[in-house]
């Protein structure tokens, strides 16, 4: 018996209430939102649970939304996991405030989790709370800047033959 | 000596300071990479050893970081499929039709049949180049030269058959949203069936070489071992997982491009070692040579792409003779193309294992973010923790049977 979509919805609305919210299916994937700071909660019960088992962590990372009027929404830190047991996938995104990006670790449930967050931390400079080594992985050391926020500049911002504007970048956000 | 390495507030210093062996001798501290010969690409490796034992294993990578992910949020979609050629490098073919089925699916594009079992051969000879490179150098890492040079030609062959299908050999860029460029040719089909018919002779003989052969079990069972509950907490999949006895396949699970119509086996190992990774991918090969004389036989006919006059380049001489080809051509270079706000995530079972693409779009000529998750970048974490205990020469066969590819390491 395949594992549901509402029971899942049922079993997390249960036990986090409203903390948890907006669930949806965004193509083949079940998604919804979870407040940052029960993070490692929601993560450990969707991996611990008897009946929801997702076992394996498939992917970790960031989206930067700058043009959020809502400066609490503009990281979205989004994590996929997945059920072999059952073969299902789920995704499960938290906004967190560009002013402060910190979050919870999960690197203590999953350590494959380890470099996904250095690798977020690295390009959106989102500070993992209580991570072991929470360090730059791909970019040296010495660098400054978080490159993958969408404020830093890809192209020598000298030149002026290229423009957001002529790629029909929009400000639309989703 | 280690002070010249390392500054003294490094982790290592401590231990070596607090260490006192009993009969005098001292840690040392060993820079492994970023560039040797053994280690086949930029790795590096600080290890401290206890003689020839590693009791740590300190990794840099990002040696050969190219920022992909930020050049993509800059690219039109079809500039993209280069940038994916330069992560696994070696099966560029399967990276490039998981972006095409990424686009695809977020575009709702339905592929035809035969587009799809082209992808599917395509995708098996890569994985087939994939294997052999790693079984074969793996070979060469234990001090068996020889069964390389037997099989090394046959990744030659391939490369032919791709220039055929492309034009292109290592970095392949091959495809288009909705299927190829262009039908493959008779000299295509030729070349791969003299490749059915040589290959398993060859690989036959490989196997021979190494499956029984007493060095090569010494050096490598029991060697790099990991449990199948270690191996899924640190995110392995592919032939790395299988051989530690998951039977996790992406071909499986979620199957793409009619992989559910041919029939094949999974093959899983026991133990996760060396050795079972060595055998996972050596069966692989012969289960990819038998999806591709399936998907031979059941090739049928009909359109080579998808008709997506939308987003598929319409043939030159239309461009300068009718209006419409004109116009699409023209708007597809200008990467004018209607795509919908969506999120996707799709993945393929590649090389070394799943190769996920999570694909954001915001309806702008460009994707607003593209994440890559690399299989490469998530189990090589766990390389420090297989290596502990282990000699040097051994911490070589481990990193070569893992099959990490700097270029998907990096991205």
């Amino acid at each position: 018996m395949a594992l549901e979509n509402n029971e899942i919805q049922n079993k997390l609305t249960q036990t986090f209430g409203d903390k948890v919210r907006n669930f949806h299916q965004e193509r083949d994937l079940f998604s919804f939102e979870m407040d940052a700071e029960i993070n490692t909660a929601v993560i450990l019960f969707l991996k611990n649970d008897d009946a929801l088992r997702f076992n394996f962590l498939t992917s970790l990372f960031t989206i930067h939304f700058p043009d959020d009027p809502d400066v609490n929404r503009q990281f979205a830190v989004t994590y996929l996991m997945h059920n072999w047991y059952e073969n299902k996938r789920i995704r499960i995104r938290t906004f967190i405030s560009s002013e402060k990006p910190e979050i919870k670790t999960i690197s203590n449930i999953f350590p494959a989790a380890n470099w996904m967050e250095r690798e977020s931390y690295d390009f959106f400079g989102v500070d993992f709370k209580g991570h072991q080594q929470l360090k730059r992985i791909l970019n040296m050391d010495e660098m400054i800047s978080h490159p993958m926020r969408k404020e830093f500049p890809m192209e020598d911002s000298g030149r002026t033959d290229k423009d957001d504007r002529f790629f029909g970048r929009t400000t639309i956000n989703l | 000596m280690s002070e010249l390495l390392l500054p003294p507030e490094h982790r290592y210093a401590k231990i070596i300071k607090e260490r006192h062996n009993e009969d005098g001798s001292e840690l040392s501290i060993l820079n492994l990479g970023p560039t040797h010969p053994a280690t086949h690409g930029i790795f590096q490796n600080i290890l401290l050893m206890d003689g020839e034992r590693i009791l740590e294993a300190e990794p840099t990578v990002g040696y050969i970081h190219r920022a992909f992910e930020k050049i993509a949020e800059n690219r039109p979609f079809y500039q993209i499929t280069p940038l994916t050629d330069r992560m696994n490098y070696c099966s560029s073919p399967i990276n490039n039709m998981g972006w095409w089925m990424t686009i695809e699916k977020m575009l709702g594009v339905e592929v035809p049949k035969r587009a799809q079992y082209l992808r599917v051969i395509v995708m098996e000879l890569a994985r087939i180049t994939d294997h052999l490179i790693c079984n074969s150098i793996l070979g060469v890492d234990t001090g068996a030269y020889t069964g390389f040079l037997y099989v090394f030609q046959f990744r030659e062959k391939v490369y032919e058959i791709y220039e055929e299908i492309c034009g292109a050999r290592l970095t392949t860029n091959m495809g288009r949203i909705g299927g190829f460029e262009r039908d493959w040719s008779e000299e295509a089909f030729r070349k791969l069936n003299v490749f059915l018919e040589e290959f398993p002779v060859a690989w036959k003989e490989f196997e021979n070489l190494f499956e029984r052969n007493r060095i090569f079990i010494d050096r490598t069972v029991n060697v790099g071992a990991i449990s199948a509950e270690q191996a899924m907490a640190y995110g392995f999949t592919g032939p790395n997982l299988r051989a530690a006895g998951v039977d996790y396949d992406v071909r499986v699970a979620h199957p793409y491009s009619s992989y559910e119509d041919f029939e094949f086996s999974v093959p899983v190992g026991k133990s996760g070692d060396t050795y079972d990774r060595f055998c996972v991918r050596n069966a692989e090969v012969w289960e990819s040579i038998s999806i591709i004389k399936q998907a031979l036989a059941k090739l049928p006919e009909g359109p080579y792409h998808a008709d997506v006059p939308d987003y598929y380049l319409p043939p030159k001489e239309d461009v300068y003779t009718t209006m419409e080809s004109l116009i699409y051509h023209f708007k597809i270079v200008m990467g004018e193309v209607p795509v919908p706000v969506a999120e996707v995530y799709h993945s393929v079972e590649g090389g070394n294992g799943e190769l996920g693409f999570y694909l954001v779009t915001d309806g702008s000529r460009t994707p607003y973010r593209l994440h890559f998750r690399r299989p490469c970048f998530i189990y090589y974490q766990a390389y420090p923790e297989m290596i502990k205990g282990a000699m040097l020469s051994d911490a070589i066969v481990i990193l070569s049977s893992l099959n990490v590819i700097a270029g998907e390491l990096d991205a």
